[in-house]
């Protein structure tokens, strides 16, 4: 316990506090910080609709490949498990694959297919289905993309698992009993293995909204998130206190998406046993 | 040197021990320096040569090493290489060391030009490595007309919408408007910043991407026809594709300078100065230009390379008298707040 408690103070808890004390000051005129005058100007700086549509923004990307990972995942995670017990293995090893390359060079991957004389426009253009290269690169499409396709492999297996878990005796008793197996999946499957979608959900959002290779790389660096302007604050502009500010503001916003996903999986379970 | 002795523990031997406090006491060098941006056998030929160690710590960007620099009092390095505006900041916080000329005899072979840089003329705490110029980077048998100016990348025509770059490292992002403006590259007056940032906002909805490291190849794929680059890394696209042109627009350009500095903090002075030398002698000069494509201000070095390489990349061959014409990229010292700032708005607008 105490060693536990130990990693969480000096790797968490005490960075989470410089960063908080840094909010309220300004940067030297070299980077650093400014130690003289206390301010709140970091956090009417954050508030200006520019920095404030960009978290904005993060969030619905973030959302939206939320959603279209859950819409993916939950039928691959489904099949997965209806597959014949041997293969399960095997198809949760190639599901997890890609996983074991870097994240850059998957993104890489993606601009070489994706890019305006790439794989899937040239080949689109080889059989005549298009006469100009589709858009697909540098955009908020390449930067959805990019984000459903890293982070399908945790959902996949969050899901994977819950429904590893539930007893196939519900699904039958409702058959049973007349309902069909539409509703069978939308009254005892779904609500069942609500807590690995959550589990699953709250992943990708979080990683994605803090997210700072994706949109620099696929979006060509024209389309900030707010990781990219957190990053270009501490490494570009130097301008450590409003980076502070910026990362507060993620943190408290991911808290809230955490204590949601809790008291979301916390009804599952109490649905559960009722 | 704690944590030196652990893998002698582990090995355990006597030997292993000893050499390695003999290793920790024969001198040593710490360089900081971009990835590539020396030659490859330089450790060794510089051990041969004094017989001194070299360690080569790498930094991507000089905010990273300034930040490293500034939070350690320049500690833990002996020559640190900087951009010029970065070597002016770590100047101005005193926290770099006089460069002694009588000990780098090499300084002969510099032209008299890489002496009357603006950011420290007579290189008292500064030495140049290399320097060029900022421009247009183009596709010759894609582009409808050849550029001129810089607006033609700020104001493209149809053609060029979403077939251009730009530069979005700070500096170099605003001196394109500044330049095509007229203005200082060097300006941090709100009014100029808020005019400048009105055009950079609206030329990023006409960019391919903002592109700092793979705008050459982006030219050599097709992908884009015109891009905002640097003469050294125009050349790399050329190199691949003789098509690929570089061209100064009629407004200007900036002069950059990369350079080395000796933090005041270096444990070993006289050292540090010999690695200046051993830098200065014709041998690295050719190596740049040839690896690294871009012009030494070393007369030495760039009288031995090869002159076809002068013909193949033109760049190459702007002479330094040329290169002092352009406004040098300075410190702006308290400016750069306000200028950071506007960058971000940039970079965030949509």
């Amino acid at each position: 316990m105490a060693p536990g408690l130990l990693w969480l103070t000096v790797l968490m808890i005490v960075p989470c506090l410089l960063i908080f004390v840094l909010i309220f000051f300004e940067r030297g005129t070299y980077g650093g910080i400014d130690w003289s005058v206390a301010t709140l100007g970091n956090f009417t700086r954050a508030f200006d609709p520019l920095y404030l549509s960009i978290l904005l923004d993060s969030a619905r990307i973030a959302l939206t490949a939320t959603i279209i990972a859950l819409l993916i995942d939950y039928p691959a995670a489904y099949a997965i498990m209806k597959a014949p017990e041997r293969w399960q293995t095997s198809l949760l090893f190639l599901a997890i694959l890609p996983f074991w390359t870097n994240y850059l060079i998957r993104t890489y991957a993606w601009i070489v297919l994706l890019n305006p004389v790439g794989v899937i426009n040239n080949v689109l253009t080889y059989v005549g289905a298009i006469s100009q290269p589709l858009p697909l690169l540098y955009n908020e499409f390449a930067v959805i993309l990019g984000l459903v396709y890293n982070y399908t492999p945790f959902v996949i297996l969050a899901i994977y698992s819950a429904l590893q878990r539930l007893d196939p005796s519900y699904a039958e008793a409702s058959r049973d009993l007349g309902a069909t197996a539409v509703t069978t999946f939308f009254k005892i499957t779904l609500p069942l293995t609500a807590a690995g979608v959550s589990a699953g959900a709250v992943f990708v959002f979080v990683l994605s909204i803090g997210n700072f290779i994706t949109p620099d790389l696929l979006g060509g660096g024209k389309m900030q998130m707010i990781g990219n302007l957190i990053y270009d604050q501490f490494l570009t502009a130097r301008d450590w206190p409003f980076g502070a500010t910026l990362s507060g503001l993620l943190i408290a916003l991911m808290m809230i998406a955490l204590l949601m996903q809790a008291v979301a999986s916390g009804r599952a379970r109490g649905d559960h046993h009722a | 040197m704690k944590f030196k002795h652990i893998p002698a523990f582990i090995a355990g031997s006597a030997f292993a021990l000893m050499a390695s406090i003999s290793a920790a006491q024969a001198e040593k060098l710490v360089i900081a320096t971009w990835d590539g941006y020396t030659p490859k056998d330089m450790v060794e030929k510089f051990k041969a040569a004094t017989g001194i160690d070299l360690e080569l710590t790498m930094h991507a960007t000089n905010e990273e090493i300034m930040g490293k620099v500034t939070a350690s009092g320049g500690e833990g390095y002996d020559i640190i290489f900087v951009s010029s505006p970065f070597a002016e900041a770590l100047k101005k916080l005193d926290m770099l060391a006089p460069i002694d000329h009588a000990k780098i005899p090499n300084f002969a072979n510099l032209y008299p030009e890489a002496s009357q840089l603006k950011h420290d003329p007579g290189n008292t705490y500064s030495v140049p490595y290399t320097w060029g110029t900022t421009g247009l980077c183009y596709r010759s048998d894609l582009v409808k007309a050849e550029p001129t100016s810089w607006n033609d990348l700020l104001k493209p025509s149809d053609e060029l919408k979403g077939k251009i770059t730009m530069l979005a490292t700070d500096r170099w992002l605003m001196a394109a408007a500044f330049l095509a403006d007229g203005l200082s590259v060097n300006t941090a007056d709100q009014a100029n910043l808020d005019k400048v940032r009105d055009q950079l906002v609206a030329t990023k909805k006409d960019l391919l991407a903002y592109d700092d490291t793979t705008f050459y190849s982006k030219l050599v794929s097709g992908e884009a026809t015109l891009v905002h680059a640097w003469d050294g890394w125009c050349n790399y696209g050329t190199a691949e594709n003789a098509k690929i042109k570089y061209m100064i627009p009629k407004e200007g350009s900036d002069l950059w300078v990369d350079t080395l500095v000796i933090p005041k903090a270096a444990k070993n002075l006289d050292a540090a100065h010999k690695f200046i030398d051993f830098i200065f002698n014709a041998e690295n000069g050719k190596w740049v230009v040839e690896n690294i494509m871009y012009k030494v201000p070393n007369k030495a070095a760039m009288d031995s390379v090869d002159k076809a390489m002068l013909t193949s990349y033109p760049n190459i061959a702007i002479p330094p008298a040329d290169l002092l014409k352009y406004e040098q990229l300075r410190d702006l010292g308290d400016g750069m707040k306000a200028f950071s700032k506007t960058v971000s708005e940039i970079m965030a607008a949509k």
